[in-house]
């Protein structure tokens, strides 16, 4: 049988972390369990373990994000590794190197793993095909492509609060047309077994066919929101707004904003998650982002884990 | 070749551990076989003292074979739940061999806080040591072909029992580190 999945050997073993699509349900299951450990690390005082000692991670991000730079940073640390940022968008590209080059000298440079974020959709899949055996690529968001420890966090958090997932009422929220998050989390979610996923957004923010995915489109938030167990929001980004997809922020805020009388749709005991960072008052409101059903901020404590998780995965498979 | 009954080592381990009356210990097990151990012993040692709460502890984060074998499938979540920080530690683990376990955990241990002391029980002893280590209580020293794995399991009513197995044919899916 020939493989076509890149993110795994011969052995259906996971070498590089590039999207959630295609990924069986077990290695999904690997990396939240794995990262269950890892939460314990991070609340000790020492937050530190030697797993990684004497490898070296390099975070190339190509397109700037210091949020999820960071939270990278901080798992490779706290697995002892080596870590390297390189802000390459200001240093070798604008010299004129080429993707494949950078990727060639810092292999050269004798990397352990490449944790890659692009504006253009596929460039770690393009960066795994070419690096050497034996260099691990983790994609950080690629284009309207993928983001998969964003989605792995989210499921992580889902768990830890519903417990299981072949019970629940998903719905996603927001502009799944530009999301990386969003596809994602579909991939997911559906491999994960949650039975009923819901997309809620304005024609103008949905990709044509999403369907396909498995989702049930709704136009209407009100009702979306009906019997749902994990509301999952997604950032509206600046240029949507002044751009031909909506007429206005306020505008979009009245119908797709999730607000406390909104929230109340939903079952009484539902979470409210959100990959950051929040526009208050576009697509969230403060009440609800700070309100007893929020779970936005364990879900930034739980990237931490479940990034360490992937890391030391990837890491401890030799070629 | 016969090997002896768990039940009755694990009755020697015990009275070798209650007869050290001069540290009130607190309990951490090693994951899995040192858990079951630990487990039991807490609840007989706590009928007749009090007891801090019973620690877990799992080693996979401080292997120092991670590069060869990478982590187990099952990663399971180490759990303190008492200072460690000048807490008289009793480790404990069925099988001591190697030495490379109880090596990770100490130094897993001193990630916790500094405790006063560390001793070690051991439900078996092998031998065969490759790092200074000693394990102040144990059930039993038994020599054993080094080829051999010495398994320690729990039935369903937590009854404890031994049994020999060929290192290649639990090579894939044995879950801690040679002892």
């Amino acid at each position: 049988m020939i493989n076509r999945n890149p993110q795994l050997d011969k052995n259906r073993v996971l070498q590089h972390l590039l999207t959630t699509e295609g990924l069986p349900a077990s290695i999904l299951l690997q990396i939240l369990d794995t990262a269950e450990s890892f939460v314990g690390v991070t609340e000790r005082d020492v937050k530190k373990v030697p797993l990684l000692r004497g490898k070296s991670i390099f975070n190339l991000f190509f397109e700037p994000s210091t949020r999820t730079r960071t939270t990278f940073e901080i798992a490779a640390k706290r697995l002892s590794a080596d870590v390297f940022n390189l802000n390459i968008a200001v240093s070798a590209q604008s010299k004129g190197e080429t993707l494949l080059d950078t990727v060639d000298n810092l292999s050269a440079m004798n990397a352990d793993m490449f944790v890659v974020r692009h504006v253009q959709s596929g460039a770690a899949h393009l960066i795994a095909k070419h690096a050497k055996p034996g260099i691990h690529v983790i994609n950080a968001g690629d284009g309207r492509h993928a983001h998969p420890t964003q989605a792995l966090l989210d499921m992580f958090t889902i768990r830890r609060y519903k417990k299981e997932f072949h019970n629940l009422k998903i719905a996603i929220v927001g502009d799944i047309l530009h999301s990386r998050v969003a596809r994602s989390q579909i991939h997911a979610l559906t491999t994960l077994g949650v039975p009923e996923v819901r997309v809620i957004a304005p024609k103008t923010l949905l990709p044509s066919k999403v369907e396909r995915l498995g989702v049930h489109v709704f136009h209407d938030m009100n009702a979306g929101l009906r019997d749902i167990d994990v509301l999952m929001m997604l950032r509206l980004q600046k240029e949507r707004m002044q751009g031909a997809n909506l007429p206005s922020s306020e505008e979009y805020f009245k119908n797709y904003g999730l607000t406390p009388e909104k929230l109340r749709l939903a079952k009484p005991d539902a979470i409210v998650m959100h990959p950051g960072p929040m526009n208050r008052g576009v697509e969230i409101d403060s009440m609800v982002a700070d309100g007893n059903q929020s779970v936005i901020l364990p879900q930034v404590t739980y990237g931490i884990a479940v990034r360490m998780a992937v890391m030391s995965i990837l890491a401890g498979h030799q070629v | 070749m016969p090997l002896p009954d768990a039940e009755i080592l694990y009755k020697q381990l015990v009275e070798h551990i209650k007869a050290d009356s001069e540290k009130r210990f607190a309990l951490v097990g090693i994951h899995t076989g040192g858990v079951w151990l630990a487990e039991r012993l807490h609840r007989e040692l706590s009928a007749t003292q009090p007891m801090a709460p019973l620690g877990l502890l799992s080693v996979s984060f401080y292997r120092d074979d991670f590069d060869k074998i990478g982590l187990h499938a099952q990663v399971k979540p180490s759990d303190i739940p008492f200072a460690v920080d000048g807490a008289h530690i009793l480790l404990v683990d069925d099988v001591l061999q190697t030495g490379r376990t109880i090596r990770a955990a100490i130094n897993e241990l001193f990630d916790y806080g500094r405790p006063a002391s560390i001793s070690l029980a051991a439900l078996v002893d092998r031998g065969d040591r490759e790092l200074p280590i000693y394990a102040q209580f144990t059930g039993a020293e038994l020599r054993l072909p080094k080829e051999k794995i010495l398994v320690f399991n729990r039935d369903n009513n937590g009854r404890f029992s031994l049994s020999l197995k060929d290192k290649k044919v639990i090579a894939n899916g044995k879950e801690d580190l040679p002892a």
